[in-house]
């Protein structure tokens, strides 16, 4: 590994995710990702662009390789540009299909945090099957070598009784009808810490948090080493153990290069807050989605939003406060 | 690595019980809940609103609602951009049979020639359709301070009652905004998640669950 100069390996600060865990403490920090809007004129003149500079170097490297040799959050405006595109054609290869793929950056003063209504929430996995659509998740493929269906939300279900236990919750609960008496239902997907364990652990600084406050991955960079799954307290990071099955079909061609664009055998992927509709003013789908309303999303610096309404009206709960994770998300009984 | 792992392997048991930093400081920084649903409010009257504004421009039938002259006149001025109340189109407008030609039964009774099909679960003892629809034009509702509002404010009715729940919902935290999160919102009537003659949210059918890992590894 030494040896290999291209893709560079870091070469100081924590790779092993056991020490110092101040914020930011890696050695690229929480460096955001350059951001990039093509307009069409932009993508086609680009796509030129490319095509002359490839021929020109007379190398017919893949896109793939090409990207290889530089981090997303690493390149520059132009570099990032042209690597959409490559992503585009990439995806067009793959799906016989325009898939868009946009790098929206963050907007000064906007952090964003979620909350869930534990006292609404009914467990009837709306949000759950949103997401998958909205985000790309691999499907169930009974017929393929490894069938990989993923999704990123997983609905607990849990006794009133004994209150949140999540030794005892059931994920899999399938009854004729929603809610079940004497239960309640607490959905769980990625925290979206403040502090987060998993950037921490990860060897090769290929998932970081943003500005605005999402935790996000560089699929093209992350190894599939896991690391990342273990250091999460949440269990809410889910890996491509096989080939993703996409259908074309069932794509949604609306991507962001940190979100939602398909994913490849052998990486780790998860929740962003749909940083594809959310950095372009949109809530997240399963927000939308949610038949009893139990779920909140907004700018906690926006006195106006819902999150801060709920902050300063309700008392919040997070997850495993002990280990200092300082989530993003926040659950509550708004009775 | 094995998928089962993946399933939640809680260090602690309960959730923390106190606000962690961020929040404390998005508190810090402040507005009471009552003062940001004043916020809330102005914003919804100062700023030209498309989804209302739209709304205005339309032929009050494309909208199935009828012209209403005192809509802004209630004493808050509260009045919220929403979608398009849940009335079955075959009952609009209630005028169509309600033409004042017979004199108004406010008697308690089990309707049989319409409407049979509502049966009042909502505080029935104390409550008769009267109470909420306005007896001299049925294409109104109206308050206890007699009042009139279109349908498009219900919730002004049923925050006479349930003030806790309508101060949540205009703030977001009850119910449901859609539109965006830093812009224009629609707020979800009351109405669209409670049959007002029956407001106990109805039980739905879950979607799938997920596949046990047992089941494709
Ligand atoms: C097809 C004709 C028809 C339409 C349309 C109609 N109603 Fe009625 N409605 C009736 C009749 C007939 C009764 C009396 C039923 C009985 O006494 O069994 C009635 C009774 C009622 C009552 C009970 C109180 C009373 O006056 O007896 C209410 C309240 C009411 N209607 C509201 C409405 C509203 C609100 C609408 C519009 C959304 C509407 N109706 C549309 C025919 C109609
Ligand atoms: C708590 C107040 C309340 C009471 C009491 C009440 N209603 Fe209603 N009713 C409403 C509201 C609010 C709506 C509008 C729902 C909507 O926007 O779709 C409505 C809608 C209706 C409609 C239109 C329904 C449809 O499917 O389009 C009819 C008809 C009606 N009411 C009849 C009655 C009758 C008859 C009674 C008495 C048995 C009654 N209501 C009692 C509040 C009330
Ligand atoms: C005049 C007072 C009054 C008005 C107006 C009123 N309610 Fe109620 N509501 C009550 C009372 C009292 C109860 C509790 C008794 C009951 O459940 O029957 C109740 C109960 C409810 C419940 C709880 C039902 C359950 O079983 O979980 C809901 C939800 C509700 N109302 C929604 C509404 C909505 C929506 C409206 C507006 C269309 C409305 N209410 C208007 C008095 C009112
Ligand atoms: C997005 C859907 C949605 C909207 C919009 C909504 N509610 Fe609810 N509401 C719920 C759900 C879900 C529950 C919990 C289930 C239940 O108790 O019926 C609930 C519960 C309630 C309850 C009973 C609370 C309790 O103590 O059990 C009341 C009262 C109520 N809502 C009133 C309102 C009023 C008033 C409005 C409008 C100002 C409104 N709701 C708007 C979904 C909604």
């Amino acid at each position: 590994m030494a040896m290999n100069a291209e893709p560079k390996m870091p070469t100081e600060g924590c790779s092993h995710g056991g020490c110092d865990a101040t914020p930011g403490s890696d050695p690229t920090g929480d460096k955001p990702l350059g951001g990039v809007k093509l307009s069409r004129r932009e993508f086609a003149k680009s796509t030129a662009l490319i095509a002359a500079a490839i021929t020109a170097a007379g190398c017919g490297t893949s896109a793939l390789e090409t990207f290889k040799q530089t981090r997303l959050r690493e390149m520059s405006h132009d570099e990032l540009k042209a690597f959409l595109v490559k992503l585009e054609k990439r995806y067009e290869a793959r799906f016989g299909t325009h898939v868009d793929v946009r790098a929206t950056p963050h907007a000064e003063g906007v952090k964003f945090a979620y909350a869930l209504d534990l006292s609404r929430c009914i467990g009837c996995r709306r949000c759950v099957h949103a997401c998958v659509k909205e985000n790309n998740q691999s499907r169930p493929n009974p017929e393929g070598t490894h069938n990989n269906p993923i999704q990123w939300i997983k609905v607990l279900e849990m006794d009133k009784e004994k209150g949140i236990d999540l030794n005892e919750a059931e994920p899999y609960y399938n009854p004729a009808e929603v809610p079940r008496e004497g239960k309640f239902y607490m959905p769980v997907a990625c925290q979206q810490c403040e502090n987060s364990a998993c950037t921490k652990a990860c060897p090769v600084q290929a998932t970081w948090k943003e500005p605005d406050g999402m935790v996000v991955i560089d699929y093209d960079w992350c190894i599939g080493c896991r690391y990342c799954m273990i250091a999460c307290p949440y269990g809410t990071r889910r890996f491509n153990w096989g080939e993703p099955h996409l259908p074309k079909d069932q794509l949604n061609t609306n991507t962001h290069v940190l979100g939602n664009r398909p994913r490849e055998k052998g990486v780790v992927e998860k929740c962003t807050f749909c940083i594809q509709r959310v950095r372009e003013g949109r809530y997240p789908a399963c927000v939308e989605i949610c038949p009893v309303g139990a779920r909140k999303f907004g700018n906690l610096m926006d006195p106006k939003s819902e999150i801060r309404a709920v902050l300063e009206t309700k008392r919040v709960y997070i997850l495993k406060e002990d280990l200092n994770t300082q989530p993003k998300f926040f659950y509550f009984f708004g009775v | 690595m094995d998928l089962r792992t993946l399933v939640l392997q809680p260090t602690t048991r309960t959730a923390g019980r106190k606000l962690l930093l961020d929040a404390a400081v998005a508190l810090a920084a402040g507005v009471l809940a009552y003062g940001c649903a004043t916020q809330a409010k102005k914003a919804a009257i100062d700023e030209p609103d498309p989804i209302h504004t739209t709304a205005a421009k339309l032929p009050p039938a494309e909208l199935g609602l009828p012209p209403n002259p005192i809509k802004y006149n209630d004493d808050k001025g509260e009045t919220f951009a929403v979608p398009k109340p849940p009335i079955s189109d075959d009952y609009w407008p209630c005028t169509q049979c309600h033409d004042n030609s017979s004199p108004v039964d406010r008697t308690r009774r089990v309707l049989k020639e319409e409407h049979t099909k509502i049966i009042l679960e909502h505080d029935a003892e104390h409550r008769w359709c009267l109470d909420c629809h306005d007896a001299m034009n049925r294409d109104f509702l109206h308050l206890a301070s007699g009042v009139t509002i279109t349908f498009d404010e219900s919730y002004k009715l049923c925050g006479q009652c349930h003030g806790d729940k309508y101060r949540d919902w205009r703030v977001g935290v009850h119910g449901k905004r859609t539109g965006e999160w830093n812009g224009k919102k629609q707020y979800l009537l009351c109405v669209h998640c409670h049959n007002p003659h029956s407001p106990h949210f109805k039980p739905l059918k879950p979607e799938a669950p997920p596949l046990r890992p047992t089941l494709y590894r």
